[in-house]
């Protein structure tokens, strides 16, 4: 479905945040992407969703094609249309609109009317507790709720892909684990996922396969079962080592919320 | 008390002008981000074309084609100037559309002269009373129409796709983008709305008890701006408090010059500055701005 070949890009024509990756996600498949911050995670998912040039970053080199087409250059409209929709890192969510404005502005690429109203109602069946505060504001929603909110303003415009950027950030353990499991939903509905994470347990607990990148680079990749086994990811996303402390604190904090992992 | 009653009345109305006229100054801001210096102009652009359209046109022809030039002049700003400085900090392009301002009003002026157009209005000179309270029926008809429209504008604002989309843009403009939302469009719809806005404003303003159409309009107009900063530039509430506000502050510093001479004369057209000043002192983001964002 997805697949990044040689894929290199650089902010300000200076800072080689992505560098030379490849990477595919196969049809009605769950795709997990591990990695530290500034790993290239987010500008990989910018490069996918088209908004990479809202942070003055370009493609020097490679390609991102979804079934043969190429999605470098297109407005992020245009690559929504396609069938490619991203939940942004951090939620994101439209604080001062409504509930059902936010799930509105996130169908607002499609015209289709009834398309809307199924997507309406798978939302609504997936997260419950929205429905419940149609005409709530957003801001005024707990954490959980408001990166549901995001997932499913997204599921709006009736993705074949679904691009999730850290959904487990800052949310308590047993939020994360329901997130796992919507996510897993959302993949038996047939939308194939790219999962990008910090929370390794949670993303290879759903992901079928998984990547890890490192500095720019993929490092690792393979089935998400076998990868979890290894001793690097063991050691260095999973926790199962004495060093570990040291590991983390090493890479300063970018992100002001805070992060639970496993 | 008649006479207090009579400047109520009349000050509410010159309100809903000035309310018509923030409420784009605002929409411009929330869609574009640019504090648009050029709107006096634009609608000072949509009461010359009135007045000048009349003859051939009748006054109706006229209106609508003031009302279409002013919208379409204010999406050739957008498009040919403020769309393509997106993400130029918001005090380059506030001075630019000073820019643009002083070319047409320029213009304007030079057409213009020392003309004073007259602008004939089917209910031109008429006046209403009731109860000892007069108003202009000019006034009276602007009041109705501002309502109108000003109800139009909150009912599309808070339900149709266009102003999801604007608001969704404001809030988050790279969000937005996410789902396909285009702040482009976004913000050259803002502008054609706010063209429409100030062209009936303008048609209004022009009308008794005012002379009709000379340049010394545009000196009024720009009461509106501090409407919209008072009621907080980002709130399209705000605007309309913020010019009905404005409207009573002045009409009634006017009629009360008589008693407060020690001030001078022609103290009412200072009034809206000094309104606007007293407030901002008390609440620096207007009276229902957001904090961040009205801070330009």
């Amino acid at each position: 479905m997805l697949s990044i070949d040689a894929l290199r890009v650089a902010y300000g024509g200076a800072v080689e945040a992505v560098r030379g990756v490849s990477m595919d996600v196969p049809d009605g498949k769950v795709v997990a992407v591990l990695g530290s911050n500034g790993a290239g995670k987010s500008t990989l998912l910018r490069t996918i969703s088209g908004t990479l040039s809202l942070h003055r970053g370009r493609v020097d080199a490679g390609s991102v094609r979804l079934d043969g087409a190429d999605l470098v250059g297109r407005d992020p409209g245009k690559i929504v249309r396609l069938g490619v929709v991203q939940v942004p890192e951090g939620r994101r969510i439209f604080g001062r609109l409504t509930v059902e404005e936010n799930l509105r502005a996130g169908g607002m690429a499609s015209k289709d009317k009834s398309a809307k109203a199924a997507a309406q109602e798978r939302v609504y069946d997936l997260f419950p507790v929205l429905k419940e505060r149609t005409s709530q504001r957003g801001g005024l929603l707990s954490g959980g709720e408001q990166q549901m909110l995001a997932i499913g303003r997204a599921l709006m415009a009736s993705p074949k892909l679904l691009l999730l950027d850290e959904p487990s950030l800052g949310l308590a353990p047993r939020i994360i684990g329901q997130i796992g499991e919507v996510i897993a939903e959302i993949n038996r509905q047939g939308t194939s996922v790219l999962l990008v994470e910090q929370n390794a347990t949670m993303a290879l607990g759903v992901a079928d396969l998984a990547y890890v990148l490192d500095v720019g680079e993929v490092s690792l990749s393979g089935d998400a079962r076998e990868l979890a086994r290894t001793d690097e990811v063991q050691r260095l996303y999973l926790g199962h080592e004495s060093e570990a402390p040291q590991e983390r604190t090493t890479a300063a904090p970018r992100k002001t919320l805070s992060r639970w992992t496993a | 008390m008649t006479q207090f009653l009579s400047l109520l009345v009349n000050g509410i109305s010159l309100g809903t002008i000035y309310a018509l006229i923030a409420l784009g100054f605002v929409v411009i801001f929330k869609a574009s981000e640019v504090v648009n210096f050029a709107h006096g102009s634009l609608l000072l652009l949509g009461a010359y074309v009135i007045a000048v359209t009349s003859d051939a046109l009748g006054f109706l022809g006229a209106v609508l084609v003031g009302v279409a030039v002013t919208a379409v002049a204010a999406v050739l700003v957008e498009r040919l100037v403020i769309n393509r400085l997106r993400g130029a900090p918001v005090i380059s392009l506030a001075i630019v559309t000073i820019g643009v301002d002083i070319i047409i009003l320029t213009e304007l002026v030079r057409r213009l002269g020392s003309d004073i157009l007259n602008v004939p209005h089917p209910w031109a000179g008429e006046s209403i009373r009731f109860a000892g309270v007069g108003i202009s029926l000019n006034r009276g008809v602007a009041m109705v129409v501002a309502a109108v429209l000003i109800g139009l504008f909150f009912l599309a604002f808070k339900y149709s796709n266009w102003g999801v989309a604007m608001r969704a843009s404001a809030e988050d403009g790279e969000t937005a983008a996410l789902m396909g939302i285009k702040q482009g469009q976004v913000s050259a719809l803002a502008w054609v709305v706010a063209g429409v806005l100030a062209a009936v404003a303008a048609l209004f303003l022009v009308g008794s008890p005012t002379p009709g159409v000379s340049p010394t309009v545009y000196a009024v107009a720009l009461a509106a701006f501090p409407a919209a900063i008072l009621g907080g530039l980002d709130s399209t509430g705000g605007a309309l408090v913020g010019g009905l506000l404005i409207g009573i502050a002045e009409t009634l510093a006017t009629g009360y010059q008589d008693e407060m001479l020690f001030l001078g004369r022609g103290f009412g057209t200072v009034v809206p500055y000094i309104v606007m000043l007293v407030i901002l002192l008390v609440r620096p983001s207007g009276l229902f701005g957001t904090r961040e964002l009205t801070r330009v």
